[in-house]
């Protein structure tokens, strides 16, 4: 086995891609990020590891838009990230410039997962270690969509997905309580996916919100603790009720 | 010593790739070239190796002897430029493009045809018109809409108009100065209504809602514009279409042949009529019988 994981361009015997398959390990050692598709709103939302003391934080910002109408998280290498931003952001705009129009998530989507795919399939270079998740509005139709990307260059359209450290807990949870949902609720359900895994608290927790007519908006800290305090709220009354006996004869 | 001058153009989308014109001039000099800054470039084509000493390993062709070296293949371009010899026009309408265009191919004062398509099909919903060298337009019409079939299928939608001239317009730029000899209006119906684009092989582009093209334009101009209004039904644009196409035939020498017109709406193109330009000439101007002042009579026998 491990004569197959020097050159990537090769496949073990059987069948697999080892770098490829390590890159998904780097992503799942990445923090925890989650999107959500609502009706009219999607929401990312990533988990914000503590910053040093020293660290300027305005620095270390996760959640990045690529057009006026399409943001993307990551979970992996941030390095890797950069670059696959940027990449991206040139094809947005060289889109516009071609055909006069903005692109659409599906093809921008595609852009990047086609870069993914080719750096496993080239000598000498390795995959990018990340795991995107592209959320945005059609220019045309209005609706909204959320994509992942993984390492592997697959891609594919979600109605709510997680991805990073402890992905699966969360996407357990999504699979358990997603419903279609607008507006705020959309926001409380992408927080409450994170909370699973991520310390409370809106020292902990970027959330971005995008809607059609205002794109992009990070929600503030003081914003996330109120809805924190919201959920928490629903929570204990849950556990009140289920364990209070029902008060009917 | 040889004055090596290596000039090499890349062009905008790579498509042609290198093209370097190369002057290896061993002990006479043909052209007083600076080429103090070309040097360096020589290095990058790995001409200047140890082995090939003093001889070009890249293709090279002589220069012409002449001292206007930039205006000597404009002029040879426009010997064989054909000149736009044709009238089409297309124009916007309430109910969708009206594009219309004459079928007669001249070469010189030779008239080559009197049956060629002038509208092409680039696909069900768009059409492209000729004007310039046939078979350049023929050619990247039909490249465009291999490109338009191509961004659907990607894309799952149609390309826009404004998408796919632009397409275009971005192949002819590339190709500029090279002697592609294109005037070329796309007119079709997307998601935004009616869309009409001129586009040449300059490189030029224009959004617009009434144009005409070829050498009988001034005269199809004339009628057009002053019987176009915005509000026509579809038969009487096509009408108007029509007459504008008829007047430039008569008046153009390089143009003729059969005046077709084609409807472009938003179920696609339809083609509405293809009439011969000399029955044209006698609907819209029959022949009234004069009355006859003196009549010739045969002389029986003499």
């Amino acid at each position: 086995m491990a004569r197959y994981d020097r050159a990537i361009t090769v496949f073990s015997p059987d069948g697999h891609l080892f770098q490829v398959e390590y890159a998904l390990e780097a992503v799942r050692k990445g923090n925890a990020a989650v999107g959500v598709r609502g009706t009219d709103v999607v929401v990312l939302g990533v988990e914000k590891k503590s910053t040093a003391k020293l660290q300027d934080s305005r620095t270390v910002r996760k959640i990045v838009s690529l057009d006026d109408h399409i943001a993307l998280v990551c979970a992996g290498l941030k390095a890797d990230a950069r670059v696959l931003v940027n990449r991206a952001r040139i094809e947005c705009q060289s889109h516009r410039l071609t055909v006069e129009d903005p692109v659409t998530v599906e093809y921008i989507t595609r852009y990047i997962a086609g870069l993914q795919q080719k750096y496993t399939q080239s000598g000498g270079v390795r995959p990018f270690g990340l795991s995107t998740l592209i959320v945005g509005f059609d220019p045309y139709t209005g609706i909204p969509s959320l994509y992942q990307t993984d390492p592997s260059g697959a891609f594919s359209a979600w109605k709510a997905n997680a991805t990073g450290r402890n992905s699966n807990s969360m996407r357990e949870f999504l699979e358990k309580n997603y419903k279609e949902t607008s507006g705020q609720e959309t926001v409380k359900l992408a927080i409450r996916a994170l909370l699973e895994v991520v310390e409370s608290g809106g020292k902990n927790i970027e959330i971005a919100v995008m809607t059609k007519e205002h794109g992009l908006r990070q929600l503030e800290e003081a914003e996330i603790d109120a809805i924190v305090a919201e959920i928490e709220a629903e929570k204990a009354a849950a556990e009140t009720a289920k364990k209070a006996p029902p008060k009917e004869t | 010593m040889g004055i090596r001058a290596i000039l090499s153009s890349h062009l905008p989308n790579g498509q042609f790739g290198r093209h370097s014109l190369c002057l290896a001039a061993v002990g006479r000099e043909i052209m007083k070239l600076d080429t103090s800054g070309l040097e360096s470039a020589a290095s990058l084509f790995g001409a200047s190796s140890e082995l090939f000493d003093g001889f070009a390993t890249a293709p090279s062709f002589e220069l012409p002897v002449t001292n206007d070296f930039d205006g000597f293949q404009k002029e040879a371009i426009q010997m064989v430029k054909p000149a736009k010899g044709t009238t089409t026009l297309a124009f916007i309408f309430k109910e969708g493009v009206m594009v219309a265009a004459d079928s007669r191919a001249s070469m010189g004062g030779y008239i080559s045809s009197q049956s060629v398509k002038k509208i092409i099909e680039i696909n069900p919903y768009m059409l492209g018109t000729m004007a310039g060298g046939a078979a350049d337009c023929q050619f990247w019409h039909r490249n465009l809409g291999i490109k338009c079939r191509l961004h659907e299928l990607a894309n799952k939608r149609r390309i826009s108009v404004t998408g796919a001239s632009k397409l275009l317009a971005n192949i002819l730029y590339s190709y500029r100065g090279m002697g592609l000899s294109v005037g070329t209006m796309i007119a079709g119906w997307d998601e935004t209504g009616p869309g009409l684009y001129y586009v040449d092989s300059e490189g030029g582009r224009l959004k617009g809602t009434r144009f005409s093209v070829g050498s009988g334009s001034p005269y199809a101009y004339g009628v057009l514009d002053s019987g176009y209004r915005y509000d026509l039904s579809i038969e009487e644009a096509a009408e108007l279409a029509r007459r504008a196409i008829y007047h430039a035939t008569f008046r153009d020498g390089a143009s003729g042949g059969v005046a077709s017109v084609y409807y472009v709406g938003p179920n696609g193109w339809k083609k509405l009529s293809g009439d011969d330009v000399g029955e044209l000439h006698y609907k819209y101007y029959p022949v009234m019988p004069s009355t006859v002042e003196q009549e010739m009579v045969e002389v029986s026998g003499a």
